[in-house]
């Protein structure tokens, strides 16, 4: 057992947790705590209860149950061959932890995940013990999300979707020569056949719930992955392919992307230098147009360049707009609801607010600027009562004066 | 029109997040036929009668949409003053014209909109950033918060904490009123202050350790954070206080990171002769061992052997000599060398690591093993040695030596028994360091022995 004092561990299996980039809460089942013995809630929204410097929420206690691991991933801070410090918590451990935070209301509840110790299996049971213990010893209520061993037993990757509102299998990397470079203990095809399985056990609780109210829940906030960014060669291109694929195979909610960046003894296999924050950013981007806008995988990846790669300097939906500039101008006042998605500057919230609109009035520019940020940046795309872009769209020029102007970040806290 | 309808009517709510009294006042407003301009919500000196009006005779029921009342219970818990008679006059042209409120783009609807986004944000920045502090009161352990809300919407989140919270006891202070909890009923109390609430609590330093943790420095994205966490709700939050520091130190945590993946040989040459690595090794300081005052053993035996030794690290003799294997451990492996026919003078001897790390235990020092980092370090070396001996055969002798030839972790047992064929066309063997041997017992030793013996006659045999 580990003597540490448990703040002396905290602190180092919440360091050795960060790199994973889901903090997410939402989109579970609706509950509360009344009538019960135990405590929390869930809503539709999950909610951000502290943000840190590095600009990402903090809404869940994400830590490991240990950093000891018998894998050798070489972009992992945890891997067998690094010299951090090691430390292990016990379930029980876990459980209590979450708890005395989550009365003081500063999470929404639990997201685990452990390095391999002993066996997959092995580690596997102490992470569903440390839900088990939750919810059925503290009738916890609130929101846990579990990281899956994609070589544990079948059994045990249903238990932890039993407890938990998500649970989570990390593809790694992109590409599978990638993964098998930089993670040699790990297998694509089990990684898949994992997902495949918890797709279809989320499917059926969904469709048992639906005939009976009584039915088990089985991660009702579905599943999600993460695909680390720069550590291998893959290009954007492939990144994005690889996403849609993963999107339309097994029914994910979310693939998050994590922009490899510096750990603390970094093997030599790495590359040293991190790829731009911008990068993951990009792609981010290029993600919500394919789930919220309507593109297709190939079309965002029509908008790369001819290295694979989407431009750092514009966002993709732009980049789009700029190559197929033959899709506009579009008129705000006739175009179907996917045009005007289609439009630079114009949301998803700013299109259906602007069909609405203009059921009552002739949408003129002035309107535009009241439902939309800039409407500059629309100009070259749209036709409005009172506005035609005339040779805007087609000077060669047009990227130069969309491009945002760099700008440095305030330095907040210089002397 | 009577007089005191051309005079207009003041009306004043009793709670300055009461909807229902709005809405029944709005309601008689219109029905009394009073256009906008007549009514005063606020407070300021209006000439004319107060209190709700009587309807005119003739007036029909008003109706408004469902999403009419969801925006203006919202809107209406804005701290803006004229919030009142904004809605009216929303509601008074609703009269005329139903379909309105869908015109995103008309300017009054947007205004309103905006004031029912910002209470709808501070509803959630509220259930986001309450921070309870443990309390003992008469009845046992009660969790209290101190928060300043932006706008009136204590009332309208006391469901949100009473549907999470409803085992605890707990109470929430505002300055615009309190909430208190007991397990079964909620009480609304009178506005507090600060110094009414805890000032402390035992798991908050535990928390701040986790907030410190799970902050990642080699991203620093200051302006993200400010945008969702505006420094307005810092004061009542206890991790916040860390913020400044942990910028600070950003850059610098980054740095080191860097540093330590760094190539630590960008300025060696690649060694031309044994002799030069022998010299080089003297002066290497980039890992600890090397630094731990020793003195270095080199590799030794002939530039053209075909069989190349790797053991794991020099001993406390070696150190002393100077020379490698000729402590304990090497009298065994020469022992069997020369069982097998394999001999010393013709294979090169060398180790993964060339300095001695140990651990001082009064006058004795006593081996410990390498890490990875440090055998991955001085692989500079060992491949350096393997460039210019170029040997046919390399045999590992357990599981650093492993490690110093591949450049990964791997299990002895599933490399043993086979040879396996290196970049550059080498091939390896793989068997257990005889300091193994010398540290099990009687019969397994015997064992061990025999397969040590047997691997040795296996690597004599491709020479």
């Amino acid at each position: 057992m580990d003597r540490h004092a448990i703040a002396y561990r905290l602190k180092i299996l919440a360091d050795a947790a960060k790199y994973d980039a889901s903090c997410a809460s939402s989109g579970t089942a609706k509950r509360n705590s009344k009538g019960g013995k135990g405590i929390g809630s869930t809503e539709g929204m999950g909610i951000c209860h502290a943000y840190a410097p590095d600009g990402r929420c903090i809404s869940l206690l994400k830590i490991l149950l240990t950093n000891h691991c018998i894998f050798d991933c070489h972009y992992c801070i945890n891997r067998k061959s690094s010299n951090v410090e090691r430390a292990r918590f016990t379930p029980q451990e876990v459980a209590d932890l979450t708890l005395s935070f989550y009365r003081r209301n500063y999470i929404e509840g639990l997201f685990l995940s452990s390095g391999i110790v002993k066996g997959s299996n092995h580690t596997m049971e102490q992470l569903v013990e440390t839900a088990r213990i939750l919810r059925e010893e503290y009738d916890f209520r609130g929101y846990i999300h579990l990281k899956a061993i994609p070589e544990a037993d079948r059994e045990l990757l249903d238990a932890a979707g039993r407890l938990a509102d998500r649970v989570s299998i990390n593809v790694e990397l992109p590409t599978e020569t990638g993964l098998s470079r930089l993670a040699p203990d790990k297998s694509a095809p089990q990684i898949e056949q994992a997902m495949g399985g918890l797709k279809q056990a989320i499917a059926e609780a969904q469709d048992a719930k639906k005939r009976f109210r009584s039915a088990p829940h089985f991660a009702p906030a579905g599943q999600s992955t993460q695909m680390i960014v720069g550590a291998d060669g893959a290009s954007d291109v492939a990144i994005i392919g690889r996403a849609s694929g993963l999107y339309r195979l097994h029914g994910l909610r979310r693939v998050y992307y994590s922009a490899f960046s510096p750990i603390p003894d970094a093997s030599a296999v790495l590359p040293l230098k991190r790829p731009p924050l911008i990068r993951e950013h990009r792609l981010y981007q290029s993600d919500w147009l394919i789930r919220f806008y309507g593109y297709g995988a190939e079309e965002v990846q029509g908008a790369a360049e001819a290295d694979g790669m989407l431009p750092l300097d514009i966002d993709p939906k732009l980049a789009w707009a700029l190559r197929f500039r033959d899709r506009f101008p579009v008129d705000v006042n006739r175009a179907p609801r996917e045009a005007l998605l289609r439009v630079p500057g114009l949301g998803v919230k700013a299109v259906d607010a602007l069909l609405a609109a203009r059921r009552h009035r002739t949408v003129r520019l002035e309107d535009l600027a009241r439902l939309t940020v800039s409407v500059a940046k629309l100009r070259p795309f749209i036709v409005a009562a009172d506005w035609r872009p005339t040779a805007l769209t087609d000077r060669a020029d047009l990227k130069a004066l969309l491009s945002p102007s760099s700008q440095e970040q305030l330095e907040l806290f210089a002397a | 029109m009577t007089p005191a309808l051309a005079l207009g009517r003041f009306i004043a709510l009793e709670r300055p997040d009461d909807f229902e009294a709005w809405r029944d006042a709005a309601r008689a407003c219109l029905m009394a036929g009073l256009t906008p301009d007549a009514v005063s919500w606020a407070g300021d000196l209006f000439a004319g009668e107060s209190g709700a009006p009587p309807p005119l005779s003739d007036a029909s029921q008003p109706r408004v949409s469902r999403a009419f009342l969801q925006l203006a219970q919202m809107a209406i818990l804005h701290s803006e003053p004229q919030r009142f008679e904004l809605l009216y006059r929303l509601l008074w042209r609703l009269q005329r014209d139903t379909r309105l409120l869908q015109d995103r783009a008309d300017p009054q609807i947007r205004r309103i909109e905006a004031l029912a986004r910002e209470v709808r944000r501070d509803i959630h920045k509220m259930r986001a950033f309450v921070r309870f502090r443990t309390a003992e009161d008469a009845e046992g352990e009660r969790f209290v918060a101190w928060f300043e809300p932006e706008h009136h919407i204590l009332r309208r989140n006391a469901a949100f904490f009473v549907n999470r919270f409803a085992t605890m006891r707990w109470s929430i202070l505002t300055p615009r009123g309190s909430l208190h909890w007991d397990g079964e009923t909620l009480q609304e109390g009178p506005p507090a202050q600060r110094g009414d609430a805890p000032q402390d609590d035992p798991a908050e330093a535990l928390w701040r350790d986790y907030y410190a943790s799970t902050f990642n420095p080699a991203r620093l994205k200051i302006g993200a954070m400010l945008k969702e966490m505006p420094r307005k709700y810092w004061k009542n939050m206890p991790e916040t206080a860390l913020i400044p520091q942990l910028v600070a130190g950003a850059r610098a945590r980054e740095l080191a990171m860097v540093d330590a993946g760094a190539d630590l040989f960008a300025d060696e040459q690649r060694p031309a002769s044994l002799g030069a690595i022998a010299d080089a090794l003297q002066a290497c300081r980039r890992c600890p061992i090397g630094c731990n005052g020793t003195r270095a053993v080199a590799g030794e035996g002939p530039r053209n052997a075909a069989l190349m030794i790797v053991g794991e690290q020099p001993g406390d003799v070696e150190e002393s000599e100077g020379r490698p294997f000729v402590g304990p451990a090497g009298r065994v492996l020469m022992e069997h060398l020369e069982h097998a026919g394999i001999d010393r003078a013709r294979t090169y001897v060398t180790n993964a690591v060339k300095h001695f790390k140990f651990e001082q235990r009064g006058k004795r020092r006593l081996h410990k093993t390498p890490t990875a980092k440090e055998i991955d370090i001085c692989r500079f070396w060992l491949d350096g040695e393997r460039g210019l001996v170029k040997p046919k055969l390399i045999l590992a002798l357990g599981a650093s030596a492993v490690r110093g030839v591949l450049g990964k972790t791997a299990s002895l047992e599933a490399l043993r028994d086979t040879p396996h064929t290196l970049d550059g066309g080498a091939e390896l063997w793989v068997t257990n360091h005889p300091s193994y041997l010398l540290r099990l017992q009687d019969g397994q030793r015997h064992e061990a022995e025999q397969r040590f013996a047997a691997d040795l006659a296996r690597v004599a045999k491709r020479l």
